[in-house]
């Protein structure tokens, strides 16, 4: 009896080895595009892309991307993970070397379907971040954001994560120009 | 502070019976009577608190040795074992208790609201406290909506129905209706 | 039993989801459009057929104690299975479906036809079940998010039919109760008066 279920649970555990060992490619495969892409629309076109890179703001830890155009300025990718409503939030943010946004993308939610979960779908919202140069708060708290209709909880987390991708870039421009000085030296 | 949000959003706002969905075939099978739906609400709350810290604690074995890939299997198994043990348990010590809950246990292993819980629990990468105060806020708000949703099904046997909503759809039209009130919580949080 | 009406059966006479009154979770979790209601029945109906297989082998070599526990471990080794290929190869899908596809362990049916049906017929009769009640269980799923679809956002499988906004609340929870009732008031009629 207990053989039996013993046996049972190792061919299946075997089982699954295997597989996991075939899929752990493809999965990994299929992740790294998806943050190609989403580097990609968040980004202006052409330019050398980085390696991924960290910084750290207070406590919290960001990856990042820098990328240098062709005019020579740079801008940059920093992925930036906010507490949703229904999970975390976790958004792509381009910033340009002014600080103002070029285009933002969700990388992952568990948000309300039909509510919040139009932070990804829903183009009147999604468009607003193209270029965005103005207060990052809700219109409801006093800035620029335009809200999603009835999930204003979804929209002040995605505003918090672009201002933290924000804060994220200036602590970069800042780390690169104090070895920029010390080089000089 | 951090808790009592927790707390909320997981008896109200995102109640895991009318607006995750999970583990609905007991609250459809069992809500005739408050009574029977109160006794169940037990049992679930007991297992799902307890699944929860055990499962926490597989999972960190899992993830330590890279089979994260077991995930499913594995909680399912401690589900299943976790609930037999409990019967048992419960039996020798606390007979009344048992008795209370006993034909409620069985079922529980196939509750996906059990194993739903433990699954987001690791899917969201939760502290071992804040597992443990969303499963019991979870489950509690599993027994709110589950007698809440007897004592109108009681009130319910005793209106004629048209015949074609006898039973199951009238039931399900209901749950719609208490589905919509709780949406009037989305924003407390 | 004929084989033909091995897999009629499972669309109508014994269908999962208006009959049986099995797996209501994702029925009514994934529904909130046609798409998604779909591919959640093809994946149930991938383990299903599946797991009829395998078990309708191994009954006769499975001693009755441990029957249970020794299902459930096939069931959750193709749930698994389903669970890494879905997002080597469609993880888009994958994220939609989310928490409910690792609950496909716990869906009623699968469970429910290892013990009712494939543990005491053969192979090709127990593939045949599957592919029946798989059948029946996506059809179900298909049609209660068309109607959500077409209520909550006035589309059928992503094409705008109308154009607007439309009822928010049937893409919401209370949307999935309440199509799901009137459906099953709807499906009560038709068959019980032939």
């Amino acid at each position: 009896m207990v053989l039996c279920l013993g046996a049972v649970c190792l061919v299946c555990s075997a089982l699954l080895a295997g597989v996991n060992a075939l899929t752990e490619a493809p999965i990994k495969e299929a992740a790294e595009k998806a943050l190609k892409e989403s580097i990609g629309a968040v980004l202006p076109q052409g330019g050398e892309l980085s390696e991924e890179r960290g910084v750290s703001v207070g406590d919290q830890n960001y990856v990042y991307y820098e990328c240098t155009l062709a005019e020579g300025s740079t801008c940059y990718a920093v992925k930036s993970t906010v507490q949703g409503f229904g999970g975390p939030l976790t958004l792509m943010v381009g910033v340009l070397s002014d600080l103002s946004i070029n285009n933002t993308s969700v990388l992952s939610h568990s948000e309300t379907p039909g509510l919040g979960a139009k932070c990804a779908t829903d183009e009147g919202f999604m468009n607003q971040w193209k270029g965005f140069n103005g207060v990052l708060k809700v219109r409801k708290d006093g800035g620029d954001v335009d809200a999603i209709t009835a999930s204003t909880i979804t929209s002040r987390a995605y505003t918090l994560a672009v201002e933290q991708a924000v804060a994220a870039v200036k602590a970069v421009q800042a780390q690169n120009e104090q070895t920029k000085e010390e080089t000089n030296e | 502070m951090e808790y009592f949000v927790i707390i909320i959003s997981a008896i109200f706002v995102n109640n895991i019976l009318l607006s995750q969905f999970l583990g609905v075939c007991p609250f459809l099978g069992v809500s005739n009577k408050v009574s029977t739906a109160t006794g169940m609400s037990g049992a679930v709350c007991f297992v799902i608190t307890l699944a929860t810290v055990v499962t926490w604690l597989i999972n960190l074995l899992l993830v330590r040795f890279n089979l994260a890939y077991l995930q499913t299997i594995a909680f399912i198994l401690v589900i299943a074992a976790l609930v037999q043990m409990v019967e048992i348990v419960l039996k020798k010590i606390s007979p009344s208790l048992y008795q209370a809950l006993g034909i409620f246990l069985p079922l529980i292993t196939t509750n996906c609201a059990v194993l739903g819980v433990a699954l987001s629990v690791a899917q969201k990468g939760m502290g071992l406290g804040q597992a443990t105060v969303y499963a019991l806020a979870t489950s509690l708000g599993y027994g709110l909506a589950m007698i809440l949703f007897a004592g109108i099904r009681e009130h319910l046997s005793l209106n004629s129905v048209p015949k074609p909503f006898r039973g199951l759809p009238i039931a399900l039209i209901t749950a719609g209706i208490m589905a919509m009130a709780f949406l009037g919580f989305s924003g407390l949080v | 039993m004929s084989k033909l009406s091995l897999i009629s059966r499972g669309i109508l006479k014994e269908n999962p989801t208006f009959v049986l009154v099995l797996g209501m979770c994702p029925t009514l979790a994934t529904t909130t459009s046609a798409i998604n209601g779909m591919e959640m029945g093809l994946a149930t109906m991938f383990v299903l057929i599946l797991s009829n297989i395998v078990i309708s082998l191994l009954a006769p070599v499975v001693p009755d104690k441990v029957h249970i526990p020794v299902y459930i471990v096939v069931i959750a080794t193709f749930v698994t299975l389903l669970q890494l290929v879905m997002q080597a190869y469609t993880p888009a899908v994958y994220q939609t479906l989310g928490l409910f596809i690792p609950l496909i362990v716990v869906n009623c049916i699968v469970l429910g036809r290892a013990e009712a049906f494939a543990n005491k017929h053969g192979v090709l009769e127990s593939a045949l079940d599957g592919i029946g009640i798989g059948l029946g269980f996506t059809l179900s799923l298909t049609v209660i998010g068309m109607v959500r679809e077409l209520l909550g956002s006035l589309s059928i499988f992503g094409w705008k039919i109308i154009p607007g906004d439309g009822i928010l609340a049937f893409v919401l929870a209370p949307g999935a109760f309440i199509v799901l009732g009137y459906l099953m008031v709807l499906f009560n009629k038709l068959t019980k008066k032939n």
